[in-house]
């Protein structure tokens, strides 16, 4: 690890001053960029150390809602008692990623920041857009199993990795930001960036600014699914995932909120997909349409060609459990 | 006031160098070697202490974090005349061939106990509410994070699901 200045914020107005210089990161859990710092794909010459500052409550809001702290654990958030009944697709997706040991210790602001697991993004000494601009992608025409089949750039390929956003995606959450010029709120569906011609940013935050906390709306109840395939069975990454908000009225669709990971630089949510559901009774054929609209424009790399059909496969599936649960 | 970290009830102050791991604080600033460094990339999980009580991989985060608090290693866990009831277990089940990995995995199962008392669920549970059914594939799922070249799993599911069930009686 390359030697740094280490400071503990002692309050947030500070770890902005401190982390709006260039060479300078915030740390909270630590257990993504730890691991880039080791490998020396993050080389920081200041961190600040943000977990003192509070922000860890998760909280009821005003309107029925859940505030998670950005600071609260990805554990504290998935055992949380109203997250298990209000938002059972958060506890799942949660669940479904990591270790117990790293999801005890990962935040919940620091899963949102989490890079790519990209095996060129994680080696220094190949090609990355995103590590290096100008370097080249090492994935487009190379190891790509794990790579994007939407959203993609000729600049980048890679995944966003994490779970958890994928499933507040689905829930309609929105993100707390603070900075230096005050605070703001971002939707979750809005967090992320595509590669485009700037791989190297990845989500919104802008210079100083520290997520704070993301709020839940008000649980809107349904069926509520997170199907993660994966190559085995335990702390795997997402080939592909779904995150589902499901519910029935009458024997058609009345609600279909869907997210999806794996497949994007972001979890990827495509309105239309759940619009083309709702007011229609479940079917295989409406399920392969509502895939229809979803990989219109999904592109393979080689390696990661079978996602296409596998996403098809799990939608269907995912459907087809919310409609036999919901019954 | 001396930044200082608590490791099995001893107070021992904080390293200089801030990029010092609290693995490598513990192995080689303390001289508790119990705790074993195998990928240092949080993979391996043969590097798992408790903090305040909690499981974590401790080569992925700085000894510089963790001013005050209370880690348990497996030094603090039992004695060679007085093991704990998941030491007596790996011994009674034969869970494990080389041994490297056995203090992260009785660091880990000992917090895993905890968790499973306080019905936290995990990816195997079929409830995300109420009781937890014990069962090896629970086990396994919440030990995915302990990984044994060796391959002793059979045994080692079998010594904390002894453990485990005795805790529900």
């Amino acid at each position: 690890m390359r030697p740094f200045q280490y400071t503990r914020a002692p309050s947030l107005a500070e770890a902005s001053h401190l982390i709006a210089g260039k060479d300078a990161l915030a740390i909270a859990g630590g257990t993504n960029l730890l691991d880039l710092m080791k490998l020396q794909v993050e080389t920081p010459g200041r961190l600040a150390d943000i977990n003192r500052l509070g922000f860890a409550e998760i909280e009821d809001t005003d309107d029925g809602g859940l505030r998670l702290g950005a600071l609260a654990t990805n554990t504290e958030t998935a055992v949380h008692p109203r997250v298990r009944a209000d938002y059972p697709v958060l506890s799942r997706a949660i669940l479904a990623g990591a270790t117990q040991q790293l999801r005890n210790k990962a935040t919940n602001g620091g899963n949102l920041c989490q890079r790519t697991r990209c095996f060129y993004f994680t080696n220094i000494d190949q090609p990355c857009n995103k590590r290096e601009p100008g370097s080249g992608c090492g994935a487009i025409e190379g190891i790509a199993k794990l790579h994007a089949i939407l959203g993609t750039s000729d600049q980048c390929i890679a995944t966003y990795p994490g779970d958890l956003a994928v499933a507040l995606s689905a829930l309609g959450a929105t993100v707390e930001i603070s900075g230096d010029k005050g605070e703001r709120s971002v939707p979750v569906r809005d967090f992320h960036c595509l590669p485009g011609d700037t791989p190297w940013i990845e989500n919104v935050l802008k210079p100083g600014e520290i997520i704070t906390g993301i709020v839940l709306p008000a649980p809107v109840g349904g069926t509520q699914i997170y199907r993660k395939v994966r190559e085995r069975s335990s702390y795997a990454f997402a080939l592909v995932s779904i995150a589902a908000v499901i519910e029935l009225t009458d024997g058609k669709f009345s609600r279909a909120d869907l997210a999806f990971g794996g497949l994007a630089h972001k979890p990827w949510h495509d309105q239309r997909v759940g619009d083309a559901l709702l007011g229609q009774p479940p079917s295989d054929t409406l399920f392969d349409k509502a895939a229809d609209i979803l990989l219109e424009d999904a592109r393979g790399f080689g390696e990661n060609d079978f996602k296409i059909p596998l996403t098809r496969r799990t939608l269907r599936a995912v459907l087809t459990q919310a409609t036999e649960d919901a019954a | 006031m001396v930044d200082s970290i608590t490791v099995n009830g001893t107070t021992h102050p904080m390293p200089d160098d801030p990029r010092v791991s609290l693995l490598d604080f513990l192995r080689q600033h303390i001289g508790l070697t119990g705790t074993k460094k195998g990928c240092d990339h949080g993979q391996c999980g043969a590097c798992t202490v408790m903090v305040n009580g909690t499981r974590i991989n401790s080569c992925l985060t700085l000894a510089a974090m963790h001013d005050g608090d209370s880690v348990t290693t497996i030094e603090g866990l039992g004695t060679p005349d007085e093991p704990s009831a998941l030491q007596r277990a790996f011994l009674e089940h034969d869970g494990f061939q080389c041994g490297y990995c056995t203090p992260g995995q009785i660091c880990s199962a000992t917090a895993m106990l905890e968790e499973l008392a306080a019905d936290w669920p995990s990816d195997a549970s079929e409830n995300l509410e109420g009781r937890v059914a014990i069962s090896g594939e629970e086990i396994r799922e919440r030990m995915s994070g302990n990984l044994c070249r060796c391959g002793a799993y059979a045994n080692i599911v079998a010594a904390i699901e002894e453990v485990a069930a005795g805790d529900r009686l």
